[in-house]
């Protein structure tokens, strides 16, 4: 009986420990993986909207920025920067546009992924303003300017020169649609 | 508790509580899949013999790659040493059974509905799981085959399978050893056993967590792995490997076990550094949770985590060269002979070493880059599962059958093939490293003629290889069925331990009594 | 051995034997030589070969010196010898030597290790830029900031991939446009994926970085060796993955500077091509050779499809319907099949001609003509 016990005892610690690991696979790893990227910057990931204050722009100093867009596999807008590169002193506050129109005869929404390579640039380059924060619904034919508002952080490492941003943007019409008929 | 089994042939194998009828189960269930997926790695050798698509089309060539690798990890090898530690573990510590012998049950008979399920995708419209066993998002989730939820179900019923076993051998090792059996007394087969048991129920957890959120991306429009979503697919990636390292060494772990029970026995002297062996498994099992990403030295991750990644990888050689260079010593000043087994895990100590070698290879990111998704990486995990957990199993088969029947086996035959065994296992994968150098992607359906040569040495080998396991099945029939009887307990003359105490064959039940330990 | 054992052992091995001499026999051009990784024509190439031939060195000698002990072992401590076995088990001075001498060489192995791994992160400071995006199943290279984009795909047929014509030297080693960059300078590769995970790898360069739909990673390559640098997608991308080849055509400066420029000119070109009313025979012409590289990998060669996988293009319902509907099908694709979007991957010209050949080939009479203008016509109107 005494053996019994112990096996249920056992059984149960086990089986405990199981579905911990569940939990974490799923609730604990995702986010801290998240957090990983953002600390890295693995992936170049940016943050969050980036509140502006005041800081020195350090004019001895000057870092090109290019604008890269890919568009995911279904989606049919046209999509690009309307610079490829602006040169730019860090702290200095820059506003830039991407053009996208929707080609095709539906009302679509999209929604831009950031990159910025070099990955260890990523936790310096500030938005203060960006489309990436939010989706994008475009009309049938329609076209939008998409801006960005960015500040390169005077920290940035000093062996970096050259920063590249680059949206990818993917149709995430059907996943939209899909939470409005869950929500209602 | 004198009974004997089950006179009727289904209640006896269906209903069983026995640990040695589930470990026989579990024996022959691994070998059917093992001829399953071997069949399916024939497949994939045949039409790799030439250049250009001969006998498959491309899709289904990726379903083979696929499956064969699914029922390898999960249906033959895994099965195979739960099978071995159901037989072996509770003679080996003095205990009259497993401890929970009703889930001991259970856990097995799930296993066959798990790879029915698999295997009837291949068979559905779309066809079975064709983004490779390590299913990498989003060709698993987004591109893939509407079969793929059979496939997630299926993964969940081995997992639970292989968390119950393991529960099972956690509870038996710390509750049923006989009087004065310590811990540091158990046999080296059920230190890595239990150690396994624990990686087990640690890790298939994360497997879990990583289909059932594919599952929820796929059918509930989450995003954890969908970067439109704000998910990540380099997170799959990480989920999977977190899981995936440790099952590296939950294979290799027990083919440890095996060859230190099958050494010291043919070299007539005790294992050399027994602690040590110990402490050595439990590192490995330690370092398997932190080195993980070196899979996946070319996803761009930043060069910190990258040569993190390499340095504790690197590490892992030190715990693993001990072990072999444990295994040299225990023979030195022994007194050799040479049965299958011996031939087995020797060839186990030298093609393992040689996987070593090029894992360690592998462990050099920047080399990496070069091996990376190559024919290398191939050859080199054939080495370490194949040479490693293959051959051990079979040593142990011919180690252990004899006591398991009461019959011997045709030495000659075991003899003709290890040799056929081990000259086609090199002829197979020896070569799949020069193609990987000389730039042969893995998972290729079809590829450039300069790698025409090496490819039709390979499957030569691997056909050889292939027939075998045939030998091995008839051998293993002939000598239940017509074996020589014996009836020495010890069965070989330097064998050491409490399961060579019982009477030869294995009575039904074994220790209704404690033993007494010397 | 006994008579029967060694009957057992040749019948083993003769069919073997036999197939290694045939195999030999057929494959004349022989290709054993190919059993090294290549040295490559960059620094960071060269690093890598550099630490894996260390490495297979420090590996040789440790296996001979572990193995070497083993057979001596083996031969002279059998049991056949008549020796007593001895029964020592623990040492714990050798055990702690062979924990620590491991792990010196380790430590001392770490130095190259990192120093061949910084080369491969040195992406800082670039001359060119370019976009690399993995599609199923071919590659886009983009010049960034030089208006200069193309898709390289498979150029071998599929006639000489199943065997119903003989295969060409370069039998998937060949695509249809090259990427092409210049000697003496820092080309940095801007590495993402379409669809699936792609991974782009040119061993010579030792370039392989994973392309990664929604991420970008970067790798760097500069050589001052003019040349053809053939690579492969080395991650597992669906059923293409052997089927898209990189081909890496690295030229003199002036060369490059010249081909530069008449890819930029090519670009306006193309632009005018659209405006021109096509003639039937030309746009067949135009579309047999699109089709058999954008669509018959899936519809087949004539269209018939694959029964419960791909759609058959004869009498479809598709290609004999509206052409509005037909045009929109290759612009949107369709969503949750293997019907992509070739809005981005073809031009206005080649879906005009492709459509057209389609709905005029096989058995399909439709009669109608499907100008390249209608194709930038449904774009803009719709």
């Amino acid at each position: 009986m005494e053996n019994t016990t112990s096996h249920r005892n056992i059984l149960i610690k086990s089986l405990l420990g199981a579905v911990v690991m569940f939990m974490f696979a799923i609730f604990v790893l995702p986010p801290l993986y998240d957090l990983f990227c953002e600390i890295t910057g693995i992936g170049g990931k940016t943050g969050d909207a980036y509140t502006a204050t005041e800081v020195a722009v350090d004019t001895t100093r000057e870092v090109e920025v290019q604008f890269v867009a890919t568009n995911n596999a279904t989606m049919p807008w046209e999509f690009y920067p309307v610079e490829h590169k602006v040169v730019v002193h860090p702290g200095e506050q820059k506003e830039i546009v991407f053009y996208a129109k929707n080609l095709t005869g539906m009302d679509m929404v999209g929604q831009a992924i950031p990159n910025v390579l070099p990955n260890n640039a990523a936790d310096y380059f500030l938005k203060t303003e960006c489309f990436c924060f939010n989706n994008q619904p475009l009309a049938a034919g329609d076209d939008a300017e998409l801006a960005v508002v960015f500040i390169i952080d005077p920290d940035l490492p000093a062996s970096v020169n050259t920063v590249t941003l680059s949206y990818t943007i993917f149709d995430i019409t059907d996943r939209e649609a899909m939470q409005v008929s869950q929500l209602q | 508790m004198a009974h004997g089994p089950s006179e009727s042939f289904f209640s006896r194998w269906l209903f069983s509580t026995n640990h040695k009828d589930i470990g026989t189960l579990y024996l022959w269930f691994s070998f059917a899949m093992f001829l399953l997926g071997g069949a399916f790695a024939m497949v994939i050798r045949a039409e790799l013999f030439q250049p250009g698509m001969q006998l498959i089309e491309p899709e289904f060539f990726n379903q083979m790659t696929t499956m064969h690798g699914l029922v390898m990890v999960f249906g033959a090898i895994m099965p195979a040493f739960v099978g071995l530690a159901n037989w072996m573990i509770p003679m080996m510590i003095g205990a009259p059974d497993m401890a929970l012998p009703r889930m001991n049950n259970l856990s097995f008979w799930i296993l066959p509905f798990a790879f029915a399920i698999l295997v009837a995708t291949l068979f559905m419209e779309g066809g079975g799981p064709n983004f490779g066993w390590t299913f990498y998002a989003p060709l698993s989730t987004t591109y893939a085959p509407d079969t793929v939820n059979y496939f997630i179900f299926g993964v969940h019923i081995m997992g639970a399978s292989s968390i119950m076993g393991s529960i099972n051998i956690i509870a038996t090792v710390i509750n049923m050893r006989a009087p004065g059996m310590t811990y540091m007394k158990m046999p080296l087969f059920v230190w890595t056993w239990v150690i396994t048991a624990f990686l087990l129920v640690a890790v298939m957890p994360v497997l879990a967590g990583a289909v059932t959120m594919m599952l929820m991306d796929i059918n509930f429009g989450t995003s954890f792995f969908d970067a439109a979503g704000g998910g990540d697919p380099v997170l799959f990636q990480h989920v999977f490997w977190f899981f995936g390292h440790p099952e590296v060494y939950i294979i290799i772990l027990p083919a440890f076990g095996v060859v230190s029970q099958i050494i010291p026995t043919f070299s007539r002297k005790p294992l050399f550094g027994y602690s040590s062996m110990v402490y050595a498994t439990a590192s490995i099992a330690f370092l398997s949770f932190i080195v993980w990403a070196h899979h996946m030295f070319t996803v761009g991750m930043p060069i910190a985590g990258e040569l993190y990644f390499m340095y504790a990888t690197m590490l892992i050689a030190v715990p693993t060269g001990v072990k072999v260079f444990n295994w040299v010593t225990t023979m030195y000043k022994g007194a050799l002979t040479f049965e299958t087994p011996m031939l087995f895990s020797i060839a186990f100590v030298i093609l393992f070493t040689f996987g070593g070698f090029t894992g360690m290879m592998l462990s050099i990111a920047a080399a990496d880059t070069q091996y990376h998704d190559t024919y290398f990486v191939v050859a080199h995990f054939h080495y370490v599962m194949v040479a490693g957990a293959v051959f051990s199993g079979t040593a142990a088969v011919y180690y252990w059958l004899p006591k398991w029947c009461g019959r011997m086996y045709d030495e000659t035959m075991g003899k003709v093939q290890f040799w056929i065994a081990f000259i086609a296992f090199n002829i197979t994968f020896m070569p799949q490293h020069f193609l990987g150098l000389a730039g042969m992607p893995r998972r290729y359906a079809d590829y450039g003629l300069q790698f025409a040569d090496w490819n039709m040495v390979s499957s030569v080998g691997a056909f050889m290889y292939g027939g075998a396991q045939l030998l091995f099945l008839f051998n293993v029939i002939r000598t239940i069925g017509w074996g020589k009887p014996i009836d020495d307990p010890k069965v070989w003359e330097g064998a050491e331990g409490l399961e060579w105490t019982l009477p030869t064959p294995a009575p039904f039940h074994t220790f209704s009594t404690p033993p007494v330990l010397k | 051995m006994s008579k029967r054992a060694r009957a057992l052992f040749l019948g083993l091995f003769s069919p073997m034997i036999l197939c290694l001499v045939a195999g030999g026999a057929i494959a004349e051009e022989a290709t054993w030589n190919s059993l090294n990784m290549p040295e490559g024509v960059t620094e960071v190439s060269q690093a890598a070969y550099d630490i894996h031939m260390i490495m297979i060195w420090i590996c040789t000698v440790i296996g001979v010196a572990v193995f070497g002990f083993m057979f001596y072992v083996m031969f002279a401590h059998r049991k056949s010898k008549g020796v007593t076995p001895a029964n020592f088990h623990e040492n714990l001075t050798v055990e702690i030597l062979w924990t620590i001498v491991p792990a010196l060489i380790l430590i001392v192995m770490a130095v190259p290790a990192t120093t061949a791994l910084l080369k491969v992160y040195d992406t800082e400071n670039p001359d060119i830029d370019i976009k690399v995006t993995g599609y199923q199943w071919k590659w886009q290279y983009e010049y960034i900031g030089e208006g200069v984009k193309f898709m390289s795909e498979l150029r071998t047929p599929q006639d000489e991939i199943y065997g119903r014509a003989p295969k060409g030297e370069h039998y998937l080693r060949e695509v249809t446009e090259p990427l092409v960059i210049p000697t003496n300078k820092k080309v940095r590769f801007l590495i993402t994926g379409n669809d699936v995970i792609h991974s782009w790898w040119v061993p010579d360069f030792a370039v392989k970085r994973d392309a990664i739909p929604g991420l970008f990673t970067a790798a760097w390559a500069k050589t001052d060796q003019a040349g053809i640098y053939v690579g492969e997608c080395t991650e597992l991308c669906g059923k293409g993955h052997a089927f898209m080849p990189i081909v890496v055509e690295v030229k003199e400066e002036a060369e490059y500077d010249q081909w530069l420029a008449a890819k930029k000119e090519e670009a306006v070109i193309y632009q005018s091509t659209i405006g021109k009313e096509w003639t039937d025979a030309e746009l067949m012409a135009k579309g047999e050779s699109v089709y058999a590289i954008s669509c018959a990998g899936c519809h087949q060669a004539k269209g018939e499809g694959i029964p419960g996988v791909f759609p058959g293009l004869v009498d479809s319902s598709i290609v004999t319907g509206p052409v509005e509907d037909h045009i929109g099908i290759l612009i949107n694709g369709v969503a949750g099949s293997a019907m992509q979007s070739f809005a981005d991957q073809l031009s206005e010209v080649d879906i005009a001609a492709v459509i057209h050949y389609k709905r005029n080939s096989w058995g399909n009479e439709m009669g109608d003509t499907v100008q390249p203008i209608d194709i930038l016509n449904y774009k803009q109107t719709q």
